[in-house]
């Protein structure tokens, strides 16, 4: 279907209907119950899960294709959110400007950053794209304030311009018409399912430019990146030139960033400089290792992972604590609570760091190869099964 | 007029003069082999062949034209392919992955963007790089991972992917360095067909004597960077010139 084989198409089904089903799939508690706070089917997580997830399949084309490792790459993210709420001043709220508008910039961006940076591999590659992304950070947050408003973000103020805003035009971002915050709640029983537009319009997003970075894993282009990452030497003793083919990788995902960017403030129309800074570009590194380093759903599962704690870990007190372990006697109730307290709300880093130790030694391939172990134990036990029942002579191993 | 001419090459490193007036002709479809002791400067020669290295002086004329002050890969286009000492294959991929990137290089040149198209949809390309596999006696391999085949083999696909860009000048760097006898062996009879069998030049460095005399029908003897003699392999071994420098007294 849409050459794609078999195995990628049935993968882009299963992308397809988890996207689209996510509102019922991440509120399976009834919103009264203690463990509500555990959904994460609310507007502003699940969009930021699609957002992250373009974010780092953008990045896995660049790391997990070529093997270059960009530290910079929250600098696009700043660049497209920049671009889209401009359109917001200077047009008006339709984010069918900016959007375009975003990848378009931070793909420029994206070709004199690589330009430079390329011509060099490994970690100093890294330090390079490091000081780039620095840099733009601080022009943002400083140099640049006609540009960017500094350390306030960029926003809408009602002298703007905004030439082409109708008298009945809604006053926060839309896609003609459809404003983005708008949501549709649906009340099945104790449960309540939010579908918000904003996270549909994303979730397609994310289908269309996840459909395209299959085509690119599948394509010539993607064998020469991989080629590009397994031995550059022989590449190039082969009659072809690395440096045009890493470019154009490191331009295609800083343009996947700018997306992200402009996504974001399509949802909510600011932008600030803090987008660009390091730790934003180190997120996504973590995102596309622990999802799984060249996998095609990797990075998405790992974008989805660490929102997912950012999100709900951080929201655990010691008040709900208290209430969970109040069965116990209370001197260890107290203390469970201590032992536990560091790895909750402002502590739920450390959870995370754990967690991203354990998978990086367990799971080297990341959460992808997590599942593909869990099948292969699945398969094989069958099989055990089965040959138990068959031939009961033989020991099954 | 060889297909391959270098002339008074020299190169140094810092107080070492790793080549000194280095003249060198190899005649098309010959088989040309460089020999020389430890550090007389065979690498060096073959790294400012490729471009890896430009040398301080002289020229080097492939085809009539010079080389010198080109890449590697825009060398490698214009028909010198080259084989390392450690084999060097792309070894995160498939045996056909492997050699279906040659045929990319040759079809498209040395960079294009189709990001779009399938790999596997390229008939033409799929098709060349499974027929060169056959007759490299590597077909049943095409699915393995690369990084998985025994050293004889990698040497073998190694051969396979830079006849795949059907090269006019075939370069090797010791080939059979760290291998076996009998990989050793099979090699030879490889280069031997491949010799035979197309209009290719072959030019070899090595430092094992079976290989050499029984493959090449031309050899240049290094010595200090400088070449000694060149001749037919008859006159080499006899030459005491040469026994002096290279094979030793008793040889």
């Amino acid at each position: 279907m849409l050459g794609l084989n078999k195995k990628d198409t049935s993968l882009m089904i299963v992308v397809i209907i988890l996207t689209m089903f996510a509102p019922f799939i991440l509120n399976p508690f009834p919103v009264d119950s203690a463990m509500a706070q555990f959904n994460a089917g609310y507007p502003d997580l699940m969009q930021r899960f699609v957002i992250f997830g373009i974010f780092a399949i953008g990045f896995n084309i660049l790391f997990g294709l070529t093997g270059y490792l960009s530290f910079g790459h929250a600098a696009f993210l700043g660049i497209g959110s920049y671009s889209v709420v401009w359109m917001y001043k200077l047009l008006d709220y339709n984010v069918i400007y900016g959007l375009p508008l975003a990848v378009l910039t931070a793909g420029i961006f994206a070709v004199a950053i690589g330009y430079v940076s390329l011509r060099r591999s490994g970690i100093y590659f890294s330090i390079l794209t490091l000081a780039f992304a620095q840099m733009s950070f601080n022009l943002a947050y400083s140099v640049l304030t006609p540009i960017t408003n500094g350390e306030t973000g960029l926003q809408v103020y009602n002298n703007d311009p905004q030439v082409l805003l109708g008298a009945n035009e809604a006053t926060s971002p839309h896609l003609f018409g459809i404003v983005m915050n708008n949501s549709f709640k649906l009340d099945v029983g104790a449960w309540q399912f939010t579908f918000n537009n904003g996270y549909y319009f994303c979730a397609l997003v994310m289908l269309l430019v996840f459909y395209l970075s299959i085509r690119i894993f599948r394509s010539p282009f993607g064998l020469m990146l991989r080629a590009v990452k397994s031995n550059q030497n022989r590449l190039s003793y082969t009659g072809l030139n690395p440096r045009p083919y890493t470019l154009a990788a490191f331009v295609i995902s800083g343009m996947y960033a700018g997306l992200a960017g402009g996504l974001m403030a399509s949802m909510d129309p600011l932008a600030g400089a803090e987008r660009m800074q390091w730790t934003a570009s180190g997120e996504v590194v973590l995102m596309t290792i622990l999802g799984g380093t060249g996998t095609l759903i990797g990075p998405v599962l790992g974008a989805g992972f660490i929102k997912y704690f950012e999100n709900i870990f951080s929201k655990i007190n010691d008040t709900i604590l208290h209430q969970w372990f109040s069965f116990l006697p209370d001197g260890l109730e107290d203390a469970v609570v201590f032992i536990i307290h560091p790895f909750i709300g402002k502590g739920w880093h450390l959870t995370l760091g754990i967690l991203f130790m354990l998978v990086v030694i367990f799971l080297p391939g990341g959460l992808v190869e997590g599942g593909q172990r869990i099948g292969k134990w699945i398969k094989s036990r069958g099989k055990s099964e089965d040959s138990d029942s068959g031939a009961t002579t033989e020991p099954a191993e | 007029m060889g297909i391959l001419e270098v002339k008074d090459v020299g190169k140094r490193f810092g107080g070492l003069q790793a080549l000194g007036d280095v003249n060198l002709s190899v005649k098309e479809n010959s088989v040309h082999a460089i020999i020389g002791p430890n550090g007389a400067g065979k690498s060096t020669l073959l790294n400012c062949l490729v471009g890896k290295l430009i040398p301080d002086t002289g020229s080097v004329m492939f085809d009539g034209q010079s080389v010198l002050g080109r890449t590697p890969y825009e060398i490698n286009q214009m028909g010198i392919s080259r084989v390392f000492q450690t084999p060097e294959i792309f070894s995160d991929l498939t045996v056909l992955e492997n050699m279906m990137i040659p045929c990319f290089a040759k079809r498209d040149g040395a960079f294009r963007m189709h990001a779009i198209e399938n790999m596997m949809s390229e008939a033409e390309i799929v098709d060349k790089a499974e027929h060169m596999l056959e007759e490299m006696n590597m077909a049943d391999k095409a699915g393995m991972h690369s990084a998985s085949m025994s050293r004889g083999d990698k040497r073998r696909l190694e051969i396979a992917m830079c006849l795949a860009q059907e090269p006019r000048l075939l370069l090797l760097d010791e080939p059979t360095a760290g291998m076996a006898r009998a990989d050793t062996n099979n090699t030879i009879d490889l280069l031997k067909q491949i010799s035979d069998e197309r209009d290719i030049t072959i030019a070899i460095i090595e430092h094992d004597m079976h290989v050499v005399f029984s493959l090449a029908n031309r050899i240049t003897v290094l010595a200090q960077g400088t070449p000694l003699v060149e001749d037919d392999p008859e006159n080499i071994r006899g030459n005491p010139k040469v026994r002096e420098a290279y094979l030793g007294e008793t040889a």
